[in-house]
């Protein structure tokens, strides 16, 4: 982005508004017809996909929902779907209305500026572009049938054999009981939070110092770090996966995480 | 009669005036005039920071979703006149428009794209709003109203997915409904159900769907969701949003 050049740009202090009519109706105006152009041009081109008619009992391999919504079923693989699907969405929903209340920065209002917001911009991209958008490219173009795994320009192999070589955490710990499975497990995903918190709460006092601290106030803070804390728990559970095969870390009859 | 001498007749005309207030002066009060006294440009301020006018600032993402909303309510009014949303019919319509309506391949091609295009601009709209912290104080709540939106089109677009009710449209929505099956206390696979008896006809994706399962009900019902219910809703939210623009003015470096 183009932060570096505009944040340059001072503020001048005399008054530089113009009239909405003509100057922002005019580009509204033209960009209306530039939309309009692309837009028809695409539809003469592309025809919108119609596939054969409805059939309940001829269920695809794989399905997959629209591809706005593959993120999250992307996000089954790591998660059930009362987590994936409902839980973390509501916290992302939830998350962005947090947005303007947890972030007391002054600067960068109405500006571009990479400088004077850099955890927050970084944090944005993490939760927009690494996490969500490219899990969507993955769910898109590399899931093929069972929801495996395969290349964009690999033949899709219904057979294709994986093995399911996933155990719970507590079970690689050698846990063998269903009860202290719980237990411990319920202990990792508390002491997860706890301790994040805790680290988050150091690398906020390293970055901002103290005094932001307390203007940020306790509220503020516990709610970031919920969030903030709860997102990072996707990439740890996709490296728990994929690295040692864990399945659930907290396993309990009525859910597991 | 010449021609200038019959337009000056007709603009001075009763008729005409009583529509039209003011003509096309190019003065600062006429420039103000056309902002105010008109119904739609008047939720835009009389006059804007002229940094809020680059494209480098704004991306144009904002208006062009509106554009693309716009295009589909217009190709969508013309969409309804050739479907009707129940299970016989729904497939038949579509190849129909898809093959001989005139211009039925165009304008239905047209409503699909700018819904993708739709969704993919109100992501975009939403990251620059980041970038420029166009949501901070005193502009908050409006940011809110930007998430809300961004959950309608979302689901207007969710929605829409299922009326071509073909098997790209039931296998995608029974994907993306399968959460509400699994919602904790609501759905009948999430936890705890067992504690307030939800069960496959009588839970969240029930609810949603009008039945246990995708069917006739189900079409109906995101018909009326698509081409009703949720327009509605969110024009009214962005009639806000842009509201919102004007009261606390486009955001830019306090002088």
């Amino acid at each position: 982005m183009a932060e570096t050049a505009q944040e340059k740009r001072k503020p001048s202090m005399v008054d530089d508004k113009i009239y909405t009519w003509p100057h922002l109706v005019r580009m509204e105006f033209l960009l209306t017809i530039f939309v309009m152009v692309v837009l028809i041009i695409w539809a003469v081109v592309i025809d919108a996909p119609l596939e054969e008619p409805a059939n309940p009992t001829r269920t695809p391999n794989p399905s997959k929902a629209p591809w706005y919504f593959l993120g999250l079923q992307e996000m089954l693989v790591y998660f059930d779907p009362w987590h994936a699907g409902v839980v973390l969405p509501t916290l992302i929903i939830v998350g962005l209305m947090m947005i303007p209340f947890i972030d007391i920065n002054p600067k960068g209002n109405g500006y571009y500026t990479f400088k004077d917001r850099k955890y927050e911009i970084l944090t944005f991209i993490l939760g927009f572009h690494v996490l969500w958008v490219s899990m969507i490219i993955i769910g898109t173009f590399f899931r093929g049938p069972g929801w495996n795994l395969f290349w964009p320009w690999q033949r899709w192999d219904p057979h294709k054999v994986v093995a399911l070589t996933n155990v719970d955490l507590p079970y690689l710990f050698g846990f063998r009981d269903y009860l202290w499975s719980s237990v411990f497990g319920g202990l990792v995903v508390v002491g997860y939070f706890v301790v994040s918190t805790l680290a988050f709460y150091l690398w906020i006092r390293r970055v901002k110092g103290k005094e932001f601290l307390e203007r940020w106030g306790m509220v503020r803070f516990a709610i970031t770090a919920f969030l903030f804390i709860t997102m990072l728990a996707l990439p740890a559970k996709m490296f728990l996966r994929l690295a040692f095969n864990v399945k659930y870390i907290l396993v309990t009859p009525w859910f597991n995480i | 009669m010449k021609i200038p001498d019959l337009k000056k007749k007709m603009m001075e005309s009763e008729v005409w005036k009583s529509i039209f207030r003011h003509g096309y002066e190019d003065t600062p009060r006429n420039r103000a005039l056309m902002i105010m006294g008109n119904v739609f440009l008047h939720l835009h301020p009389v006059r804007i920071p002229r940094h809020a006018l680059r494209l480098s600032f704004t991306w144009g993402m904002g208006g062009i979703t509106f554009t693309m909303f716009l295009v589909t309510v217009a190709t969508g009014i013309f969409l309804m006149l050739y479907y009707r949303p129940t299970a016989e019919y729904a497939y038949q319509d579509m190849k129909y428009l898809m093959h001989d309506v005139p211009f039925g391949p165009l304008i239905r091609n047209m409503h699909r794209w700018a819904a993708h295009g739709m969704v993919i601009c109100v992501w975009l709209h939403m990251f620059r709003v980041f970038l420029t912290g166009s949501y901070k104080p005193p502009r908050e709540f409006n940011w809110i109203i930007g998430v809300l939106l961004l959950v309608l089109t979302l689901l207007l677009s969710f929605t829409g997915y299922l009326l071509p009710w073909d098997q790209l449209s039931i296998w995608a929505v029974t994907v993306g409904s399968n959460m509400a099956r699994a919602s904790p206390f609501l759905g009948h696979e999430g936890p705890f159900a067992e504690f307030v008896g939800a069960n496959p006809i009588y839970d969240a994706r029930a609810f949603l769907f009008g039945g246990g399962e995708i069917g006739p009900h189900t079409l109906l019902r995101f018909y009326i969701l698509h081409c009703i219910f949720i327009p509605l809703v969110a024009s009214l939210l962005m009639a806000i949003h842009f509201w919102r623009i004007r009261r606390d003015s486009f955001s830019g470096p306090s002088l």
